[in-house]
């Protein structure tokens, strides 16, 4: 099962819910890896989106493709990677006119980037929906020399650009599309607890 | 009035000191023997002469200093400044806001001459005299929130009002306690005050925002904050925690007196004419513990509210390694005679340590 029930946090941290379709001229679905499987579901719930659907799917190590593709959408692309999704993503927006629906579902990352990018062309956060699904990794950013490291699964990690030992914060940046690495052995150097995987 | 500059530092070899003056005005933040979160705000419309209240924008013998501390921080790190491209009106309201209070209140230091858009405005402490257009932000070295800013102590959010939520979407922030405004820039009031903790619980941050959405001009408010730092450090970033951490494990019982300092926060908070963004200057007052025990009234009631603060507090404000140590040297100036209500160190009736 590829869902995962998070527990309360602190109100910094973004919350997911259950893609729900919605009226709209235009949708607009980014999904990475088991996200698919969220786009699947709303599909089986209203296929009638799908013959207006802009489908981006960024597979990374998995294998929905071919079914996100059965779904039949106006569009569909497939990416390497969000990187290389990305100019595509900006201009899909740019292009975009009053009433299109935007869905993301993944990972945290995925969503995080695609959603500050809708910010970034004028979308309100609160009016584009968000499915968690697959991996508990998150994309973090060490306060320190500002570097991002991507795919986070494990507190306190390694800052893959200045090599801080950094713990996971839940204070999360929408703008940067990142939770926050802060280093955990500034005042006793050396000393950092043995790394553990996030929520277990 | 007349008011020397200090010539110190506030890192490196720390040289940063209070006067006699600096201390007896120092805005000790608690006015009873304990402490627990409150939203406690009060108008901001004067307070006793010579306070750290009397004036809109306190100018106290740290001020050159700190402007130099600013400087070396921004051209180390040029983030600790940022204005989203929505809030250029607010720092020209700002600007307004600083250099019409700083020259009416301290008329010595600051002038400010205006024909119809075209300023002039002369910083005599800091050496600084512009002509400008206002409103036109090419007739300045920096954005106006930036220029102003870096020539008034104190760190300053720019907070938009939209949404019945304040946004953090603007800011020069340099002599923080252990936030990135980097990080928090664009956030709404809970979600920069998301890692604090309890006072979700308590229901503050809801009190204050209704309070603070519903300011008006003419009509400032304030409030203290205040946390524990050791060395008189105004650079107590996130960004540089990795560095300035390790001073925390420095302390001794022979040090103690002079190398930890409570750390206040003057925060107040004004509504902007043009722009309706509100300013929140959050002014960083240090004062070493020895310096607080010459007082003997704040003497006892450091130790008190040092000794019952919650366990949570103690470690978000970050000294709870350090309480033990704390506790043993604050506890050489309590007594335990009563104190009397509020924030003053009443001197004239206050009886001197019993040994």
């Amino acid at each position: 099962m590829s869902t995962f029930e998070f527990p309360p946090s602190i109100r910094s941290r973004p919350v997911y819910c259950v893609l729900q379709a919605r009226p709209g001229k235009a949708h607009l679905m980014i999904a990475d890896a088991e996200g698919a499987e969220a786009l699947i579901d709303l599909a089986l719930r209203a296929p009638e989106l799908m013959a207006k659907a802009h489908v981006i799917y960024i597979p990374k190590a998995t294998d929905f493709g071919a079914a996100l593709k059965a779904l039949n959408p106006a569009q569909y692309y497939e990416g390497p990677s969000y990187s290389a999704a990305v100019s595509r993503i900006k201009r899909v927006f740019l292009d975009a006119s009053m009433g299109l629906q935007i869905y993301l579902s993944g990972t945290e990352g995925l969503m995080g980037q695609a959603l500050s990018e809708a910010m970034q062309a004028g979308y309100d956060h609160t009016a584009i929906q968000t499915e968690h699904r697959g991996s508990l990794a998150r994309r973090m950013q060490c306060v320190h020399c500002k570097g991002i490291t991507e795919d986070v699964s494990n507190d306190p990690f390694q800052c893959s650009h200045c090599g801080l030992n950094l713990f996971v914060r839940d204070h999360y940046s929408r703008r940067l599309a990142a939770f926050q690495g802060v280093c955990i052995d500034a005042e006793e150097p050396g000393n950092v607890p043995p790394s553990k995987e996030l929520y277990s | 009035m007349t008011l020397q500059f200090n010539t110190e530092t506030f890192r490196d070899d720390y040289s940063f000191h209070n006067s006699q003056r600096a201390i007896d005005r120092f805005p000790f933040p608690f006015h009873e023997d304990s402490y627990m979160y409150a939203v406690n705000m009060e108008r901001h419309q004067g307070g006793p002469a010579d306070s750290v209240y009397e004036k809109r924008f306190d100018v106290d013998e740290h001020y050159v200093a700190e402007m130099a501390d600013r400087a070396k921080v921004l051209d180390d790190d040029p983030l600790r400044c940022q204005s989203l491209p929505h809030m250029t009106l607010a720092g020209w309201d700002l600007l307004e806001l600083i250099m019409v209070s700083k020259s009416e209140e301290y008329p010595d230091f600051f002038e400010l001459h205006r024909e119809g858009r075209e300023w002039y405005w002369i910083n005599k402490p800091l050496g600084i005299e512009d002509h400008f257009t206002f409103m036109d932000d090419t007739t300045l070295p920096y954005g106006p929130m930036e220029y102003i800013t870096r020539q008034t102590q104190g760190d300053f959010c720019v907070l938009d009002q939209r949404e019945d939520n304040l946004w953090m979407d603007a800011g020069m922030v340099t002599t923080q306690a252990d936030w990135s405004l980097d990080f928090d820039i664009g956030m709404n009031f809970f979600e920069w005050h998301a890692p604090v903790p309890l006072a979700h619980e308590k229901g503050i941050f809801k009190r204050a925002l209704k309070f603070l959405l519903n300011i008006q001009q003419g009509a400032p408010a304030r409030r203290l904050n205040w946390t524990m730092t050791v060395n008189p450090l105004l650079d107590t970033s996130p960004e540089n925690y990795h560095k300035w951490g390790i001073q925390k494990t420095t302390l001794t019982s022979e040090n103690i007196g002079a190398k930890q300092h409570l750390r206040v926060e003057l925060q107040t908070f004004f509504r902007l004419p043009r722009s309706n963004a509100l300013v929140f200057p959050i002014r960083c007052y240090l004062m070493s513990f020895q310096d607080i025990v010459s007082k003997p009234k704040w003497g006892r009631r450091l130790n008190r509210v040092v000794r019952d603060l919650p366990e949570e507090l103690a470690a978000y404000k970050g000294f709870i390694a350090n309480r033990p140590l704390m506790l043993d040297y604050l506890s050489q100036f309590d007594d335990g005679l009563p104190t009397s209500f509020g924030v003053w160190p009443d001197e004239h009736i206050t009886p001197t340590l019993q040994r």
